[in-house]
């Protein structure tokens, strides 16, 4: 893979030496590349998770159509293309994007292996994330892919064939994953200071999934949910991607929206960079 | 249920033909047959107490789980406790009881005394029954000073004990034991084989036992049965086995200056030599002498430093039974 | 010995589940602060599938025929029922991880059938409050219907219910013993079942020819809340599906444990013939 997501050289790492720059970029471009070879393992589960998402696939696709139709041809700005290409698009991605709030960091905070992981020379916020960014974007080749054909073989989907949209577009889909594991770490890193992060795990998979759009687009939402999903970064996980792939949003909107993301990405970064060096110095302060 | 367990009152195990065969997947879609136990004809008598060897994958697992009635044989017959496994599974679960050394029958998250009040209501045991028996256990396996502990908190040795409390609680004829031993604590290991004769003793149950350590057979059996590539290899006493290849245990002495090898100690071979004779191994026969004699004999001759006493591995029993069939 | 003499006395032949049952209640309430978590995560997950609805009704005043407040009577009749199967049958579903770690094998050393005694192995408490939502969500529907209420009503509706947590026990069942086949690939039959509770509480005239098939038939998740409401309400239906089929809800749960047996026993075979 050749991923070197860009908010993140704005890391800590910048005022490092010159050359430590491409050092960093080479081990986190391992750490992303053992994170896909591991994704490879478990194949008998992305085939049920395949099998599940074009269930659901159909099921959304149905009740959304008909609700396009029932509205005269349009809902909350998509007509019925749109709207298949929505919910196609959402299973697509929902193997890859992390709308469940677990990690392995989780575990190992709680069982205080992370002091292990603190000694090393590598940042721990942007070692797990290469790691588990790489295992998801391994998932876009068992489940996302093949439920783009599927939706436009036999579920009537149709995508734009301009270059510079699908650009955009895979652009925004990698910048959705990177943006939920970013997400996800801060789940898990609320265990530096609370022994259980169960609670906070399970409020991300019931919030950030209503809020991403994964039942109804955001658009939908009357006005003052609309608002409310607007300041939070959820959007950005699915309802963003999804509108720049099927060209729903383009030309400057779309660089718009992807621009958000890229906000939203250096903003939960930069929390993620805080929690970490406080939860360090709590360990430290605790350990001694 | 009364008519079956006289029946069962004459032999525990009744096997004829037994044979299991397994698919496996060798490569991509290509699948192979493997012969896991093959035409195993035996008899165990009520009382008996039989230890059950043979290196890994020689087929002993199998053939519990088809005593158990939990696998269906390819072919042959199998009865035990007088009763047919699969088709009488849930009478011969009355009659039989099983540890398996690597799955636990107990509920980790629970008290191990609230483990056994569930397994008297699953084995519906009278109220009276169910206190005589679990005060029995408790007492002769002392288990007494963590019952209230939860059992994922227990030692692996703790809750081996607790587990073959949780296999005898409604009284089997039959107990069979899996591996029991592996990974104790010569401590442990050694309450727990006391157990076990004492129980035999008080309530004449059957024992059939799984090992790799051939104190537990030594100790405990007055039976082998050797099996090898599914196959029934050996059938008799333990000291007919030690004739047949010798069970040697081995005595490892440190000395406190390098020796020459400690040639000609009365009914002990020399194997070998490490560290320029600062470390040597001694074989000997149990029934020949005792490690007490062996030590005497060595002190004699060198200053000892340190000591250790080697059991025999079953893996090389069976290889040296091998080796002298001339297979 | 084995005695038999020595038996019985307390008996009763639920004794035992009762014994195992009772134990897993006491385990899960013990750690008060884990417990309450999960009960109210599962309130607030209702909730927000009932948000799904809701936004969806906002722009539309009816989907394939049936209105707001129909639709709530159907998802409140399915979620009830759904997530009463899954409260005392749900964990079936961790058959995999039982195989894995050789807790079958155990059940085999104890005198009652296997499926029994897998089914009452754990009991799942914390969601008593799913189905408070799914009640909630019921009562409202029945209170903003306009229906004939008569005694005959009132029995067609307890029916129904128990029809309906007998068809997704029978689901979950059924996914268990297909799942001795495939070990590694649990998600697949989460795909039926948690695609069959999230169909359930959808109007099935909006369904394409696939889920017609698969929903409507061979998994009759139609029958457990859809085509009740439509037959209750006297509403005109699915053109593939008369609205008198909403009394066949029972058949529909004879049906699914005819197939969840046999699944259960196919997989049982499976098993002890050492494929598992």
């Amino acid at each position: 893979m050749r991923l070197s997501p860009g908010p993140q050289r704005r890391g800590p790492e910048q005022d490092l030496p010159r050359g430590a720059a491409s050092t960093w970029l080479r081990v986190h471009g391992r750490l992303l590349a053992s994170g896909f070879r591991r994704g490879a393992a478990y194949r008998g589960a992305a085939l049920g998770g395949l099998v599940a998402n074009v269930t659901f696939g159909f099921l959304k696709v149905s009740v959304l159509t008909a609700a396009v139709a029932a509205g005269g041809g349009e809902l909350g700005g998509y007509d019925e293309a749109a709207i298949i290409a929505y919910a196609w698009l959402s299973q697509a991605l929902l193997g890859s994007v992390n709308l469940f709030g677990r990690t392995d960091l989780a575990d190992r905070i709680k069982d205080g292996s992370v002091a292990v992981d603190l000694l090393r020379p590598l940042d721990v916020q942007t070692a797990t994330t290469a790691q588990e960014v790489g295992r998801a974007l391994f998932q876009l080749l068992p489940r996302g892919l093949p439920i783009i054909v599927l939706g436009v073989l036999v579920g009537g989907m149709r995508l734009p064939t301009d270059p510079a949209t699908l650009a955009l577009g895979l652009l925004s889909a990698l910048l959705a994953v990177l943006l939920s594991f970013l997400l996800v770490y801060l789940v898990a890193a609320t265990g530096f200071w609370t022994v259980e992060t169960r609670g906070v795990q399970v409020l991300y998979m019931i919030v950030s999934g209503f809020l991403a759009g994964l039942f109804v687009p955001v658009t939908l939402f009357p006005q003052w949910l609309y608002a409310l999903a607007l300041a939070t970064p959820f959007p950005s996980l699915l309802q963003v991607p999804i509108d720049v792939i099927s060209g729903r949003v383009d030309g400057a909107a779309a660089l718009g929206v992807v621009g958000v993301q890229v906000a939203w990405v250096a903003a939960v970064f930069a929390v993620g960079h805080l929690m970490t060096r406080a939860g360090r110095r709590r360990l430290e302060v605790q350990g001694g | 249920m009364t008519t079956a367990s006289s029946a069962s009152g004459t032999t525990a195990i009744e096997v004829a033909g037994l044979t299991r065969r397994f698919r496996v997947r060798s490569r991509g879609f290509a699948r192979k047959e493997v012969t896991a136990v093959d035409g195993l004809t035996l008899t165990v008598g009520a009382g008996e107490s039989v230890g059950y060897i043979g290196a890994n994958g020689a087929g002993k697992s199998t053939t519990i789980k088809m005593l158990a009635g939990i696998l269906v044989p390819s072919a042959g017959t199998v009865r035990t406790c007088g009763l047919e496994p699969v088709r009488q599974r849930r009478e011969l679960a009355r009659r039989l009881g099983v540890v398996f050394g690597q799955r636990s029958q107990l509920w980790w998250d629970l008290p191990l005394a609230e483990s056994y009040r569930i397994l008297a209501a699953v084995h519906s045991l009278s109220p009276q029954r169910e206190r005589e028996r679990t005060a029995e256990l408790v007492e002769r396996l002392e288990l007494g000073e963590f019952l209230a502990t939860p059992v994922r908190q227990l030692s692996l040795g703790q809750r081996m004990r607790g587990e073959v409390a949780a296999a005898l609680l409604h009284s089997p004829a039959l107990l069979v034991l899996d591996e029991p031993t592996i990974g104790l604590d010569v401590l442990s290991k050694q309450r727990l084989r006391e157990f076990l004769l004492a129980e035999r003793a008080a309530h004449g149950t059957t024992l059939l036992l799984t090992t790799h350590d051939m104190g537990d057979v030594s100790r405990l059996c007055e039976r082998v049965l050797l099996v090898d590539r599914g196959r029934l290899a050996y059938d008799g006493s333990l000291a007919g086995l030690s004739k047949t290849v010798g069970a040697r245990r081995v005595l490892v002495v440190d000395l406190a200056a390098p020796a020459p090898d400690l040639l000609g100690v009365p009914h002990a071979e020399h194997l070998g030599s490490e560290g320029g004779g600062l470390r040597q191994r001694l074989a000997f026969d149990d029934a020949a002498t005792t490690a007490a004699a062996v030590l005497s004999a060595v002190s004699e001759r060198v200053e000892v430093r340190d000591l250790s006493v080697e059991e025999p591995d079953v893996e090389d029993v069976v290889r040296r039974i091998y080796a002298a069939g001339g297979r | 010995m084995a005695d038999p003499a020595l038996r019985g006395g307390r008996t009763g032949w639920w004794r035992p589940y009762r014994a195992v049952l009772a134990s897993r209640v006491r385990a899960q309430t013990s750690y008060r602060g884990s417990f309450a978590l999960d009960l109210a995560s599962s309130v607030l997950i209702g909730l927000v599938e009932l948000a799904e609805i809701w936004v969806l009704y906002r722009s539309v005043d009816a989907l394939g025929g049936l209105d707001l407040a129909a639709v709530l009577l159907v998802f409140g009749i399915a979620d009830t029922a759904f997530s009463t199967a899954d409260l005392f049958v749900g964990h079936v579903d961790t058959l995999p991880r039982y195989l894995r770690a050789g807790t079958l094998d155990v059940f085999y050393l104890r005198p009652q059938p296997l499926l029994a005694q897998l089914v009452t192995s754990e009991i799942s408490v914390r969601r008593v409050t799913r189905i408070g939502v799914g009640l909630t969500a019921l009562v409202v529907g029945l209170a903003v219907n306009d229906i004939a209420w008569s005694p005959l009503v009132v029995a067609f509706l307890v029916v129904v219910l128990v029809a309906s947590t007998l068809t997704f026990a029978g689901l979950f069942v059924a996914a268990a013993g297909v799942q001795f086949f495939l070990v590694d690939a649990s998600e697949m039959t989460n795909a039926v079942v948690y695609g069959g509770r999230y169909a359930a509480t959808q109007p099935a005239s909006v369904w394409g020819k696939p889920l017609v098939a698969l929903f409507g038939f061979a998994v009759p998740i139609a029958f457990t809340a859809y085509l009740p409401v439509v037959a209750l309400l006297g509403l005109p239906g699915a053109e593939w599906l008369p609205s008198w089929l909403g009394w066949l809800a029972p058949l529909a749960a004879v049906w699914t444990w005819a197939v969840a047996l046999l699944a259960w026993r196919t997989g049982v075979r499976h098993y002890q013939g050492g494929g598992g």
